[in-house]
């Protein structure tokens, strides 16, 4: 494995920061839209539909924004004793989490528009409906959107759980590496 | 002599004739083929709905336009928002309170030729126990024994109470709103 004389190479700068920013855009919004949609109809829920929208609008570009970092970025590799078949699951468990990031927006925005309520982010940029005003539709993509919610904090369980047991017990560099750079150097 | 150049003339005249001589008066509704819609902004977004009962006594002559009359009566009850949770809330106390003011009514007090198929309504809107004078913009335009009477009009919730309590601030549905008429009348 890694000797302290040759670390393994951590995740990119940005990679990192996409990577923190959206797992505190992702809990937020998985909070608030469990929240908001048991709400008797108020301004307040207006206004917290509103905000998950305009926050889901802006996760969907930066899941693409990191799509194409990931795309030309090579991540630093898994450990070299990982046995295979957790490695496929890592794997897998990755690219399910990056369908379910662009999978869980597009479904909201596609609700949206077939409940006809237009996306117009921050209040100042409209977003094209995708789908023209169909309440069954709605309905549907409504549970869609549910659905793919309830697989995605299941994956993202694993995920934080597989990060944990390769901190905690494997005691790999597979978090740590994923950390802010300050305080996890390592002295050269 | 030149009655074979003048004949067209003369059956254009003929056919033309009746129409100008005969006054029509429109005074029937379809309702099936006319339309009120609403059009309003919420959390910046452009939102419209319509009313799906309404019915008017009218007395239009095009030859005569300063003699017209218009009452239209809305049933309040028939509005559709596109949501159904919506749909409730608006009949509620806070905004129509249709259970004290079913109906809303426009009465006509004035009308003035602009020229063309253009004119300016005035009259009384009466929503919710609040009677307000308002200005109409109107297009006429005949097709024979039917005509099409068009208008958009804007006024203020807060002035008729539509929207009370904590729905009273303007921050999440705007104060503005927006109604388009399109009636198809038949004349007499």
């Amino acid at each position: 494995m890694n000797t302290p004389n040759n670390p393994a190479p951590s995740y990119t700068g940005v990679a990192k920061s996409l990577h923190w920013l959206m797992a505190l855009l992702l809990l937020g919004l998985l909070a608030l839209g469990f929240y908001m949609s048991d709400l008797p109809l108020s301004p307040r829920k207006l206004q917290l539909y509103a905000w998950h929208k305009w926050a889901g609008i802006t996760v969907f570009l930066l899941v693409l924004i990191r799509l194409g970092w990931r795309l030309t970025h090579r991540p630093p590799a898994l450990p070299a004793l990982m046995p295979p078949v957790l490695r496929i699951a890592a794997h897998a468990g990755h690219a399910l989490l990056y369908v379910l990031m662009v999978a869980i927006p597009l479904s909201g925005w596609l609700m949206s528009s077939a409940k006809g309520f237009q996306t117009v982010w921050f209040g100042v940029l409209p977003i094209p409906d995708l789908l023209s005003k169909d309440p069954a539709l709605g309905e549907l993509l409504q549970s869609v959107h549910f659905s793919l919610n309830l697989l995605f904090i299941a994956v993202l369980a694993g995920h934080v759980g597989a990060a944990l047991k390769h901190h905690f017990i494997d005691r790999d560099d597979i978090l740590v590496r994923m950390l802010p750079a300050i305080g996890t150097e390592t002295s050269p | 002599m030149k009655i074979r150049t003048a004949l067209p003339l003369i059956w254009a005249l003929a056919t033309a004739l009746p129409l100008t001589a005969s006054a029509v008066e429109y005074q029937q509704i379809q309702a099936d083929k006319s339309e009120i819609t609403f059009a309003y902004q919420q959390m910046g977004v452009n939102m419209n709905g319509r009313f799906r009962q309404f019915s008017a006594q009218l007395r239009f002559d095009p030859a005569d336009p300063a003699s017209a009359q218009a009452t239209v009566d809305v049933n309040l009850g028939s509005i559709d928002t596109g949501s159904s949770e919506a749909d409730g809330e608006v009949k509620g106390k806070d905004w129509l309170n249709i259970a004290a003011f079913p109906g809303a009514r426009f009465v006509s007090s004035g009308i003035k030729a602009l020229g063309g198929d253009r004119y300016e309504l005035t009259g009384q809107l009466s929503i919710k126990g609040q009677s307000r004078a308002i200005s109409v913009p109107l297009t006429v335009v005949a097709q024979g024994n039917q005509a099409v009477f068009e208008g958009t009009f804007n006024f203020k919730r807060a002035d008729f109470a539509i929207g009370e309590g904590v729905w009273a601030d303007f921050g999440t549905v705007a104060n503005e709103i927006q109604v388009r008429f399109r009636m198809l009348a038949s004349g007499t």
